[in-house]
């Protein structure tokens, strides 16, 4: 495999926890005597677990291959990020999150609009990529096209056609037809246009899945083939700068103990193997990983489990993230709370920024409408090139 | 009225109210006549039978179990989807499960959403009151907007919430404080037993008013003052002129033409506001009864004349495809990944995104989900040893045993597979493909010809018109 051709635009990759990840437990602050009044049960990750960071802040224990990436300085944490007045309600929460409107429904994703900025006249079908079902609402934006692919070996368009030569003939045929549905009304186009695109994401997803060879062991966990299949995508050089997924399970009410272990115990070990891989293939230093999630859980614990919060985290992984903590974790002591929930301190429109800003190299404020605290916990990749 | 234009009506009301039709099937619906049709698929006799489930859970037993995952449920409701003789009870349930959106993912416990389809399955197009009383005594309804937290001292206001913006009203209606005294009037609402603590742990949850949890203090609600209930607050909003515009609306995006999504309609006004006044007026001058608005509709010329509105659903693509091709009768382990199918181009079943329900109409439409819709479809169509198949091939040779034109074999396979009134652009593309196999001949080489209609098929459902409902 040849390095020669690499491509070093800056490429990210999003993953969202979906269910609202519980923040204080990933990144515990182990010395707050109010974390430990708070979660004092089975949900207390105490000092003697934690993977202690310093002397204040530690991971949770299942992230070790985690801790590895903090130690060599690649992994940051952003503290207390949120915005006012958060609704608790899972749906709106991640709206807010996709959309950058937490006063009203919003229609356009902020993913979306950063392919879109990205890609202006939709050359490259595949500058966005979400690995999974359907589109989450961040990389929904009209006109603007991401192949959403649910499994890598398996996409392409009419591929149950057997005779080969037949198959060729059809698609030629398709390729008339949806062409043929431009300027034809708003719904024939879109499809003619979707379906082109489709067609054409998938005709170069293929000949990089040729492409593709690993020394990497990968897990077989959901997460870990969708990351897999970023690595694969990514290593072939297609041009993708976006790429997105989500990791579901994470609003854990009740028994939270064994799920939130597993969930991140997956999601450790597929890092660290995306990590692994693109490193292997000399790939790694114009990537940035990015983990958000829609909110933080409430302090207190319910017993088994933990409720709907405000303020969360979010993490961002990489060679070029500035390794170490960044903001401030919100107080814990029960007087600085609202309505029992940590105050974010930090907008998420911020992080946004700083990652479309100074990594992406786009400007921020109309894709996130509006101006907002940018934070440094990335290296801007024209540094290191 | 021609017999191709009744043909094509026939199509059109089956697709729509039903899962689509074989032409055999239309050709005796035809002769039974239009509005008899619409009474038999919105009344019909007890002695049109629905799904056998005894004999689906004789043979798969597994799928009466449902806990953390939908995968049983999905088969089981696929079952119901592809066996029934009484599509609309079908088509009602899933209408209802897009607007009443409860989702596994938070229940965690699918015996409930299984249920809870019964119930749409039942009671769908029976009175929307009723219904509204059985939401709002459903256990998984009752969890998934955590009306089991909804405590006298601590009143919780999802369920009130929704019940006025997404489940009868809309937003712009009611104000903030309606909300509130909504969510009073239901506390006391909930469930027994409590819900398990252990892992893979499920009970059966029941409806259970505590008189103790309830708050039976003064309310004012909608401008109107008393010491309500629940049963006072759906009553209440039953008066309310924006309900039956609320569900008419819905109707009106399910069976006749795609609206913009729920949450812009106080801004975005209707497509076609006399057809909304029109089911409206019917909805209520039948007290809420839902046979009469549903027979209103598909009775009405805007319905008739709503070509080319609507895109189809995932779960309209697959089971479409599964009827006309006859793929898959009784129990068999194939409903298991089948069930899944529709979530692979975005809609689960048991499990909506969000409480909002799916987005749909081209919302439906990305370039992952096209590519699955499709192909899915493709598979099948060309697939000359199913059923379904065999039997279009038997009536496309039975036009013109020995020398068929391409143009002839395409004309058919669009008649036969609709008919799709396509585009005359898609037309000539379709013939141009068709003609570089030459003309067909069926009395020589039945198999050949056959593998090209399965072709053709397949290309006509990759068609930009196809993935329309």
């Amino acid at each position: 495999m040849t390095t020669a051709t690499k491509s070093k635009d800056p490429v990210v990759v999003i993953i969202q926890l979906t269910g609202g990840n519980d923040y204080m437990n990933s990144v515990v602050p182990y010395a707050d005597g109010y974390y430990n009044d708070a979660r004092n049960g089975e949900l207390c990750i105490g000092e003697d677990q934690v993977l202690k960071i310093d002397d204040h802040f530690g991971l949770h224990p299942t992230m070790a291959p985690l801790k590895e990436l903090y130690d060599d300085g690649e992994m940051a944490l952003i503290h207390g990020v949120g915005y006012p007045n958060s609704p608790r309600s899972h749906f709106r929460s991640m709206d807010i999150w996709h959309t950058c409107e937490p006063n009203k429904v919003g229609t356009e994703g902020w993913v979306g609009r950063a392919i879109r900025d990205l890609d202006p006249t939709g050359e490259n079908p595949v500058t966005g990529v979400h690995i999974g079902q359907g589109l989450p609402r961040s990389l929904v934006v009209p006109g603007v096209t991401v192949a959403s692919v649910a499994d890598l070996s398996t996409y392409g368009l009419l591929t149950g056609i057997e005779r080969q030569r037949q198959r060729e003939k059809m698609l030629e045929r398709f390729v008339n037809m949806y062409g043929r549905a431009i300027g034809t009304g708003y719904v024939q186009e879109y499809l003619g246009r979707t379906g082109l695109d489709a067609l054409k994401g998938a005709d170069i997803l293929k000949e990089g899945l040729g492409r593709y060879e690993t020394s990497v062991e990968w897990g077989t966990e959901q997460i870990s083939r969708s990351l897999k299949d970023m690595a694969t995508i990514h290593c072939a050089d297609l041009g993708t700068r976006v790429f997105y997924t989500q990791l579901i399970g994470f609003d854990t009410h009740a028994n939270q103990k064994p799920v939130f272990e597993k969930l991140w115990t997956d999601l450790s070990r597929a890092i660290s193997d995306f990590w692994d891989d693109v490193k292997a293939h000399d790939r790694a230093d114009n990537v940035i990983m990015f983990l958000f999630t829609e909110f933080g859980r409430r302090v207190r614990d319910n017993g088994s489990g933990s409720d709907h919060g405000a303020g969360g985290g979010c993490f961002v992984i990489g060679p070029n993230a500035v390794g170490g903590m960044h903001g401030e974790f919100p107080s814990i002591n029960p007087k600085d709370l609202e309505q029992g929930d940590l105050v974010p301190n930090h907008d998420f429109r911020g992080v946004y920024s700083t990652l479309l800003e100074d990594w992406m190299g786009l400007d921020a404020k109309p894709i996130v409408d509006g101006e907002f605290e940018k934070l440094r916990f990335v290296e801007p990749l024209m540094a290191t090139a | 009225m021609s017999e191709t234009q009744e043909i094509a009506q026939m199509a059109h009301l089956m697709r729509r109210a039903g899962f689509g039709a074989s032409r055999d099937e239309l050709e005796r619906l035809v002769e039974q006549g239009y509005e008899e049709t619409v009474e038999q698929l919105v009344d019909p006799p007890a002695d049109i039978p629905r799904a056998d489930l005894h004999l689906l859970f004789r043979y798969m037993p597994s799928l009466e179990t449902g806990g953390p995952v939908t995968v049983p449920g999905a088969a089981n409701w696929l079952y119901h989807l592809v066996n029934t003789q009484r599509p609309l009870e079908e088509k009602m349930a899933l209408f209802w499960h897009g607007i009443f959106a409860v989702g596994n993912s938070k229940v965690d416990n699918d015996n409930h959403l299984t249920a809870m389809v019964d119930m749409f399955r039942d009671h769908g197009t029976g009175n929307y009151r009723d219904l509204l009383i059985m939401l709002a005594q459903s256990p998984a309804m009752i969890y998934w907007l955590d009306n089991h937290e909804n405590h006298k001292r601590s009143p919780n206001e999802n369920w009130g919430r929704e019940l006025l913006e997404l489940f009868s009203m809309g937003v712009g209606n009611y104000t903030e404080k309606d909300v509130f005294e909504c969510a009073r009037a239901f506390t006391g609402w909930t469930l027994g037993p409590k819900i398990p603590r252990v892992p893979n742990h499920r009970f059966f949850f029941q409806f259970e008013f505590r008189p103790e949890e309830h708050d039976y203090g003064e309310k004012e609600f909608l401008g109107r003052t008393g010491n309500f209930d629940g049963l006072d607050i759906i009553d209440i909003i039953l008066e309310e002129e924006a309900c039956p515009r609320f569900i008419a609306r819905h109707l009106y995006t399910f069976f006749v033409a795609d609206e913009p999504q729920v949450p812009a309609w106080d801004i975005e006004p209707p497509k076609d506001p006399e057809a909304i006044d029109y089911l409206a007026g019917v909805f209520k001058d039948s007290n809420f009864e839902i046979k009469p608005v549903l027979r209103a509709l598909f009775n009405s010329d805007f319905f008739k004349e709503a070509t080319f509105q609507k895109v189809k659903s995932p779960v309209e693509t697959v089971v479409s495809t599964l009827r006309l091709t006859e793929d898959l009768f009784g129990p068999q382990p194939a409903l298991i990944e089948l069930g899944q199918e529709s979530a692979h181009m975005g809609q689960s079943l048991h499990n909506p995104p969000s409480v909002e329900g799916w987005s749909t109409g081209p919302n439906w439409i990305n370039s992952g989900a096209v590519v699955g819709r499709i192909n899915f479809v493709a598979d099948r169509v060309s697939n000359t040893e199913l059923p379904g198949v065999q039997k279009i091939c038997q009536r496309v040779a039975a036009s013109n045993g020995t020398n068929m034109r391409p143009d002839e074999m395409v004309d058919q396979c669009l008649d036969l597979f609709g008919p799709l009134d396509v585009g005359e652009a898609t037309r000539l593309e379709l013939i141009e493909h068709a003609s570089e196999g030459g003309d067909l001949s069926w009395s020589e080489d039945y198999d050949g010809a056959s593998e090209r209609v399965g072709e053709m098929l397949a290309l006509i459902a990759a068609t930009t018109e196809y993935q329309f409902g």
